[in-house]
């Protein structure tokens, strides 16, 4: 039994390992930096009701109004919006709100992308053919506008009626189906003309057993990758969802996008708490997200690993030499 | 601004697959054709997607009028005949041009198209060559000195630039450069009397830094050039953040081919081993894969529009949407799907000039 | 007479992610000026590192200590490479040594044309006034290689030249440059047996004609007989022998040596009893016509890859299909076992005849395959039991997860696999292991045919020994049909009852493997045997006259 848990075939984390070890300082302090911000953010959004000084629709306290566009103070160390709300306390419930969104969000366009880039890939056809063509109209399209369009459909324009949250998830998540669709086709394809698969064919082995057992398990390797790169990108559309007016209503949700939209006009006249808490907060948390994604990319790919490909190989020569035991 | 699933070369077909051994003229032909399928697949999709929640005029007026008043608004602009018949005449108008009318203000889409379509164009070329000027030799730098204090430093400029939304970016500039030290103009693409002076002129392009010049007006070119800083800016970082590490990558990869050792093993030079031999084939799916940023640059555009008040069909589009004017809506998301698979092909284009295994 | 090149102790260490490799650890060389020392070794045996440390080509993750001295042949060799500024590194690159590579097409830039990478040496060390005398001096060159056209050749793309032009072309680079010292890496590995014939051909006249030196690196026992004056073998870094090339043939004086050309197929030396078929018994595959199309994509038009093959495989028959790569060797046995739809003619397996809508069920588990790369051929997620158990899971489920797994194992036993390999993972295996598990898979069911499609080709010499000793072992006993695919004339040879030799997707030659093989008829096959490098230095000194006839008549 122990011996079977030692043979596991190498997964992630162990590769993971054996390359920090001899990875550069700088693959190691993106990982590092990375992980921090993004366990950072998770702590934010999971700790928001204890860290934040009010709610995130707060206007008043102990029947005081804390009054529109107040300076930084004591009471409220990032002062308020124009609408009267605490800057500080929105900006921690915001990494709540696009916590909830990105988690739901990816998960809307994860299942569906897969099921149908395993679907297409594998069985080609006609099928094929119609989800690829759409899925390349759509991948060459703004994802922002997709995500218009579709909260548009979802609350019929009259944004926040059917739940804000739900409805920018989705949208955001309509944006993504296609890029995970492509991702796992490319992979399928690729997996589909490997000698393996023609050896279960020859075999005779059914298709539902051939897509299950031999293919999917060996195209979503890098799946995780892509989750967290395009955590990011959720992010960041989300952010343009709600800047353009198309987020979640304040007093439903705090969310940074629809806070830094409010924040044009301050800025304009000077005002700077109001837009600069946000906007870095947008910007730590796709950070993090990022780095954590690109240094995991890094290290899973060995072209880009520290020393060039050549080394790879020389190094796969030398170390194989005389393995073979017959 | 998928940016980071696209770094992977090989990830878009590039036109050695499909066009290797015929004519560069047949692939062109073939290439072109197949803009029709991609626009129409967005514009039906766009079509269906905003008429399955009703009709546009009862989403811009369903809560200011009568029932009555509604249906006769409703039965004047065909709104209550079949949805397909609706959806063929759309493409029959579309084919001919005619982009319909908005519902708020009753003005054509296409003229909404010609008045603010010209300024978003030049946004873009002034984005593009931030992003090209910025982009390409820092990609360079990186992949020359990979792992070293110099990629480290702009690798994360890089990721620093596609992690700030262009909206905040565009604030931060504003903050700093426009109102705390007052070097640049906050918003708008002119002075006012600028605007009104170059409006008034003969015959007037739209792209007021063209207008400009042919007015021969040097203080206008300047005052245009002053109102392009920090919006060019703001989204030419987005795209070249995108481009430095897509040259890294593809040019890291082109470092380590056998035809670069080849090259070492014949003696020449680092230098001219990164600027000549590794640049050129690193180049071919950077080209490609930045068509696919076009529609990047499409949606931060709007952003950055809304942000600088540059009122282009992004800043349009934002201010319809927020009137529920739908017709407008669409009218301009069509556009954009026409733009996006337009410069798809011409990029597919200037990729097969550089790659002599597409050309011969 | 002085030494070009003189390799004294050098070690090289790799740091891997599994800590320190050495690949090389002792190794002393010289070679003299117009000498052609053949370095030879299986992979991993350090070979290559040697060669690339006499440029300085090493990759950062090396370490290299020892000397490797490089001289014009005039003086003793005094410029250690290792130790060499760069600077001066890059002037001895290219004129003091020379590299020519394994992949002629990946060691040509894709997007430069083929004058102006030859022309990019040139101007490196300053040769050539100015760039029309470069020009003019890269066609030169090209015509002097063999290219034909060189003036418009010049002005060519890579990808507009056949890999053997390829090769020319980066030899013409490795000369422009006055090197007395050409370092060529597995230089004909990539191509085909006609062009390695030409490549080698050529190798040999830069000797002859320019006086140039060469380190030629091969696993090709033919490449040595053929070409080498003197050979170095190296087996798990280091230098095990060193001894002129008919020396070495005739009484090889280390174990090592002796066993690695005992592995050695030697064409037209091999005798294989064929196996006895009765004429009138059903044949297991009956091929009348075959037509295989593969579809353009894009527009593009489509390609013939099979065109009127037909053939018979009797009951207990191996029979091989041999041809250079685009023969259409492997499309026939993927239609065979189903994988790929025949366009045209007639196809009968076990008497039933081929339909489009029943390829693989109808003879599913009948057929067992064995792919060229064994590293592939296994799914990475499972084990080596796992997958050996596949076809028997799959239609024989009945048999419940314990006789399952008994068989399994028994299968593992037959190859000569232990026990313990069942629950090891594909990657876990060498690639000779892994080739024995595909062959106790695809006999799992006990099929009445087999098809191996290069079930040998990517593996090293004694490795291919051992598994063609084992697929014969295996045959006799079980009594199984075959369709064996291979390049490799030699191994056909000694495993094919009868031969079907494929050009360009049709059949050029067929009967039994002694008659087409031993005596060619037509001129294809003439060819094929006759640019076979036959690793005996004495019988390939007759066999040049042979080639030179043979190349005439085409």
């Amino acid at each position: 039994m122990a011996q079977l848990l030692v043979r596991r075939p190498t997964l992630l984390p162990d590769r993971l390992r054996a390359r920090l070890r001899t990875g550069g300082p700088v693959q190691r302090a993106m990982l590092l930096t990375g992980a921090l911000l993004t366990v950072l953010f998770v702590l934010t959004a999971l700790l928001g009701p204890l860290l934040a000084p009010y709610g995130y629709a707060q206007l008043q306290d102990g029947g005081r109004l804390f009054g529109s566009q107040q300076h930084p103070s004591g009471a409220h160390p990032l002062g308020t919006t124009i609408a009267g709300y605490d800057v500080l306390s929105r900006t921690v419930w915001g990494a709540r709100t696009a916590l909830e969104i990105i988690l739901a969000a990816l998960l809307l366009s994860v299942v569906p992308g897969t099921v149908l880039g395993l679907a297409s890939g594998y069985l080609g056809g006609r099928l094929d053919r119609l989800l690829v063509g759409l899925a390349d109209a759509l991948y060459a399209f703004p994802p922002l506008l997709l995500a218009i369009v579709m909260s548009i459909v979802i609350s019929g324009g009259q944004s926040s009626l059917v739940g804000g949250l739900g409805a920018a998830a989705c949208s955001v998540a309509v944006a993504f189906v296609p890029q995970y669709f492509r991702v796992v086709r490319a992979e399928v394809t690729r997996v589909k003309a490997e000698p393996f698969v023609d050896a279960a064919r020859v075999i005779g082995t059914g298709t539902w057993r051939i897509m299950f057992r031999h293919v999917l398990r060996n195209s979503v390797r890098t799946l995780p990758l892509i989750f967290t790169i395009n955590a990011s990108e959720a992010i960041l559309t989300l952010a343009g969802l709600g800047f353009l007016g198309f987020g979640i209503e304040p007093n439903s949700a705090s969310e940074w996008g629809y806070d830094l939209n409010r924040s044009v006009a301050d800025v304009t006249s000077g005002l700077w708490w109001t837009a600069i808490p946000p906007g870095l907060a947008i910007v730590l948390t796709v950070l993090g997200t990022t780095l954590l994604g690109e240094s995991l990319t890094d290290l899973a790919d060995p072209r880009l690993r520290r020393r060039g490909g050549t080394s790879t190989k020389a190094t796969a020569t030398a170390t194989d030499g005389g393995a073979d035991d017959d | 601004m998928s940016a980071l699933t696209q770094d992977t070369p090989g990830a878009v077909a590039t036109p050695a697959d499909g066009a290797a051994g015929y004519g560069l003229a047949r692939y062109l032909v073939v290439r072109f054709l197949l803009i029709i399928p991609t626009v129409f697949i967005l514009v039906s999709l766009v079509f269906f997607l905003m008429r399955a929640t009703g009709d546009p005029i009862s989403a811009a007026f369903g809560d200011r009028l009568t029932p009555d008043q509604l249906q006769a608004k409703l039965h004047q602009a065909g709104y209550d005949r079949p949805l397909l018949t609706q959806y063929l005449d759309y493409l029959k108008s579309l084919a001919t041009g005619d982009f319909g009318r908005t519902v708020t203000d009753n003005e054509p889409v296409t003229h909404v198209l010609g008045t603010y379509g010209a300024a978003t164009v030049e946004l873009a070329c002034y984005a593009l060559l931030v992003a090209l000027a910025v982009g390409v030799p820092l990609g360079m730098v990186a992949a020359t000195y990979r792992d070293r204090a110099p990629d480290a430093a702009l690798r994360l400029f890089a990721v620093l630039t596609y992690a700030t939304p262009v909206f905040f970016a565009g604030l931060l500039l504003k903050l700093v450069f426009a109102i705390q030290l007052g070097w640049l103009p906050a918003s708008g693409r002119a002075s006012t009397d600028v605007q009104l002076f170059l409006q008034n002129q003969t015959s007037t392009t739209g792209f007021y830094l063209v207008d400009a010049i042919r007015s021969g007006d040097g203080a206008a070119v300047a005052d245009v050039l002053e109102h392009a800083v920090l919006p060019g800016v703001a989204l030419g970082l987005l795209v070249a953040g995108i481009l430095l590490r897509l040259v890294r990558t593809n040019l890291i990869g082109t470092l380590g081919a056998d035809y670069v050792e080849a090259a070492r093993s014949r003696g020449v030079a680092p230098f001219r081993l990164v600027t000549r031999h590794a640049t050129r084939p690193a180049l071919i799916p950077v080209v490609t894969v930045l068509g696919l940023q076009v529609a990047g640059l499409l949606g931060g555009a709007v952003l950055t529009e809304t942000t600088f008040e540059w009122k282009g069909l992004g800043y349009e589009l934002a201010h319809y949407l927020t009137v529920r004017d739908f017709p407008a809506v669409q009218g301009i998301v069509a556009l954009f799907a026409v733009v996006v698979a337009v410069t798809n092909f011409l990029v597919d284009v200037v990729a097969a000039l550089i790659d002599p295994r597409v050309r011969y | 007479m002085t030494d070009l090149l003189r390799i004294e102790d050098l070690h090289v260490t790799f740091d891997t992610d599994a800590g320190a490799a050495p690949a090389v650890k002792g190794v002393s060389l010289s070679v003299a000026p117009g000498e052609i020392l053949a370095l030879v070794g299986e992979s991993g045996s350090g070979k290559t590192v040697t060669a690339k440390s006499v440029l300085g080509l090493l990759p950062a993750t090396a370490t290299a200590h020892g000397r490797v001295l490089l001289g014009d042949g005039t003086a003793d060799p005094a410029e250690d490479v290792l130790a060499a500024s760069p600077a001066r590194l890059r002037a001895l690159r290219g004129t003091h040594a020379a590299m020519v590579f394994q992949e002629p097409s990946t060691a040509l830039n894709p997007v430069f044309t083929i004058g102006w990478q030859l022309t990019e040496g040139l101007r490196a060390h300053g040769h050539g006034g100015s760039k029309a005398e470069r020009r003019t001096l890269a066609v030169e060159w090209l015509d002097k290689v063999g290219i034909p056209d060189p003036a418009t050749r010049v002005n060519h793309y890579p990808h507009q030249l056949s890999g053997g032009q390829k090769q020319r072309a980066v030899i013409a680079m490795a000369l422009a440059l006055g090197t007395r010292l050409i370092v060529a890496d597995e230089p004909t590995t990539a191509l085909d047996v006609t062009v390695q014939a030409e490549i080698l051909e050529l190798l040999h006249r830069c000797r002859t004609d320019f006086g140039t030196a060469v380190l030629l690196i091969t696993h090709n026992m033919g490449v040595v007989a053929d070409l080498a004056d003197r050979v170095a073998v190296m087996s798990e870094g280091e230098v095990v022998e060193q001894a002129p090339v008919r020396e070495l043939f005739a009484a090889p004086a280390h174990p090592y040596t002796r066993e690695l050309l005992a592995a050695v197929p030697v064409f037209g030396e091999q005798s294989r009893t064929p196996t006895s078929t009765t004429g009138d018994e059903q044949p297991v595959v009956r091929a009348a016509e075959l037509v295989v199309d593969y579809p353009g994509r894009l527009g593009r038009k489509g390609f013939r890859a099979v065109e009127g093959v037909s053939f018979e495989i009797r009951p207990g028959e191996v029979l091989g299909l041999v041809g250079e790569s685009g023969s259409g060797k492997t499309t026939i046995g993927r239609v065979v076992a189903g994988l790929t739809a025949a366009t045209g003619g007639e196809l009968t397996v076990f008497g039933e005849p081929l339909t489009a809508r029943r390829r693989t069920r109808g003879r599913a588990g009948h057929i067992g395959y064995v792919f060229q790369d064994p590293a592939a051929s296994f799914n990475p997620l499972l084990t080596i039991a796992d997958s050996v158990a596949e076809p028997l899971t799959v239609h024989r489920r009945e048999l419940g997860a314990t006789a399952i797994r008994a068989e399994a194992e028994a299968l593992l036993n037959s190859v000569h696999l232990p026990r313990s390999y069942a629950d090891r993972y594909p990657h876990e295996l060498s690639g000779g292991q892994r080739q024995r598990a595909a062959l106790a898979r695809a006999l799992a069911l006990r099929p009445p045919l087999i098809i191996a499609d290069e079930p040998t080709s990517a593996l090293d010499v004694s490795v291919q020994a051992k598994v063609l000793d084992l697929f014969t072992e295996l045959q006799r006993e079980l009594g199984f049909a075959a369709l064996f695919i291979s390049h490799d004339l030699a191994v056909v040879e000694q495993v094919a009852d009868r031969v079907v030799v494929l050009h360009r997707g049709r059949i050029a030659a067929s009967g039994s493997t002694a008659a087409v093989l031993g005596n060619p008829q037509d001129d294809y096959t003439r060819r094929l045997v006759a640019s076979l490098p036959v690793a005996d230095p004495v019988r390939q000194g007759r066999r040049e006259h042979a080639l030179d006839e043979g190349v005439a008549s085409t």
